[in-house]
């Protein structure tokens, strides 16, 4: 049951984007195509999965241990950036079709707030390995959500008739507002 | 006249914010009131600063292979000075920003700065660069702070106006999106004309 809420709370009620604002970034930069939205969507689910797991054993068995928690922030994102450059090193030796996919979005994950962040809240929640690895997934499955819905919606704004100023940033911004706005229905499902 | 346009240049020409489009996490998390978007503006700008000024100090040294790596740690060391400074002297802003102040390492405008201009320029320039750049970030935050607390709260710095609610979306999530949305607009339309 308490897993179930984790993955409800993480994944609609607060929503890593449209209610905690982490990974805006991507959010805007990848939104163009419900495609490319898929494939960032994957590379996300697969980054944060493994960083949470990663992160949270240093944070338990070295940083505590050792009793120097405040090199937290320079300890994560180094090992965020090399498990990054890692995954993307396996994955061209081992699966050929799966690189070709999630290839070009992978280097852009390093600068994702959302990984560090997801991490980093795994932390201040006090979850356990499991709980935080759930955690990690329906997060980074809210991302994908979030922006695969964004991209559905950008591809029909070609057809549509939008003021000049307002064109790419600015209109994706507002009908994230609305999106956000539709996702706040969901408040008070989860404490 | 050169720093002077290095200076200027992050507050409107290159503003980050508005018209890079750089850094929209915290801008948008933090900007709930304009003393909150200030406050995380004055701890970036600090980060900016010190990572520009070593970063440029230490270009030379560093191997290109590994200068992104090594980039970020310096800036992650800035940033935890900024932690344990601020969680030491003004601990109710910290409680407030929260999770977005370790993320200032993830902010795309310092890792940006630092390899477009730090790394090729000298120090007194990446200084000044820094500064613009990051007065140009605690600028725009300032305004949008400042609309989201007028209209959201009916309040500026804290100090209320009107009696009783504003129009509460605006200091919730979706108000934040909107409103930046519209002041990019705002300046991409400035900028056309």
């Amino acid at each position: 049951m308490e897993y179930i809420l984790i993955i409800i709370s993480a994944l609609i009620v607060n929503n890593v984007v449209l209610a905690q604002f982490l990974g805006i970034c991507p959010f805007l930069g990848v939104s163009n195509k419900v495609n490319t939205a898929l494939g960032m969507a994957g590379a996300v689910t697969f980054v944060i999965v493994l960083a949470t797991m990663v992160t949270y054993l240093i944070q338990v068995y070295v940083l505590n241990k050792l009793g120097i928690a405040f090199m937290q922030t320079i300890t994560f994102i180094l090992v965020i950036a090399a498990l990054v450059q890692m995954v993307e090193i396996i994955l061209k030796k081992i699966s050929q079709p799966l690189y070709q996919a999630l290839g070009i979005f992978l280097p852009l994950i390093t600068t994702n707030c959302a990984v560090l962040g997801v991490a980093i809240l795994v932390i201040k929640k006090n979850y356990n390995l499991l709980e935080g690895v759930v955690f990690g997934a329906a997060t980074a499955l809210g991302f994908g959500l979030a922006l695969i819905i964004l991209a559905g919606i950008r591809e029909q704004f070609e057809l549509a008739d939008i003021p000049k100023g307002m064109k790419g940033v600015p209109i994706s911004l507002v009908t994230a507002g609305i999106l956000a706005l539709a996702f706040m229905g969901f408040t008070g499902i989860v404490k | 006249m050169n720093q002077l346009q290095n200076f200027t240049k992050g507050l409107l020409k290159e503003n980050p914010i508005l018209v890079l489009v750089l850094g929209t996490c915290p801008t948008l998390a933090t900007t709930s009131s304009a003393m909150n978007g200030m406050g995380m503006g004055v701890a970036t700008t600090f980060v900016l600063i010190g990572s520009n000024v070593v970063i440029s100090l230490l270009a030379k040294l560093i191997p290109d292979k590994v200068r992104i790596p090594a980039f970020i740690v310096v800036i992650a060391s800035f940033v935890t000075v900024v932690d344990l400074v601020m969680q030491a002297y003004v601990p109710d802003l910290y409680k407030t920003l929260g999770i977005f102040i370790p993320l200032i390492v993830v902010n795309c405008i310092v890792l940006g700065r630092a390899e477009a201009f730090a790394s090729k320029n000298t120090v007194l320039s990446s200084f000044v660069d820094g500064l613009g750049m990051g007065l140009g970030f605690t600028l725009a935050l300032g305004i949008l702070g400042a609309f989201r607390e007028i209209v959201g709260s009916g309040a500026i710095f804290g100090h209320k106006f009107i009696q009783g609610d504003g129009i509460l979306v605006f200091i919730l999530a979706p108000g934040a999106f909107m409103a930046l949305g519209y002041m990019i607009a705002l300046v991409n339309k400035i900028k056309k004309t």
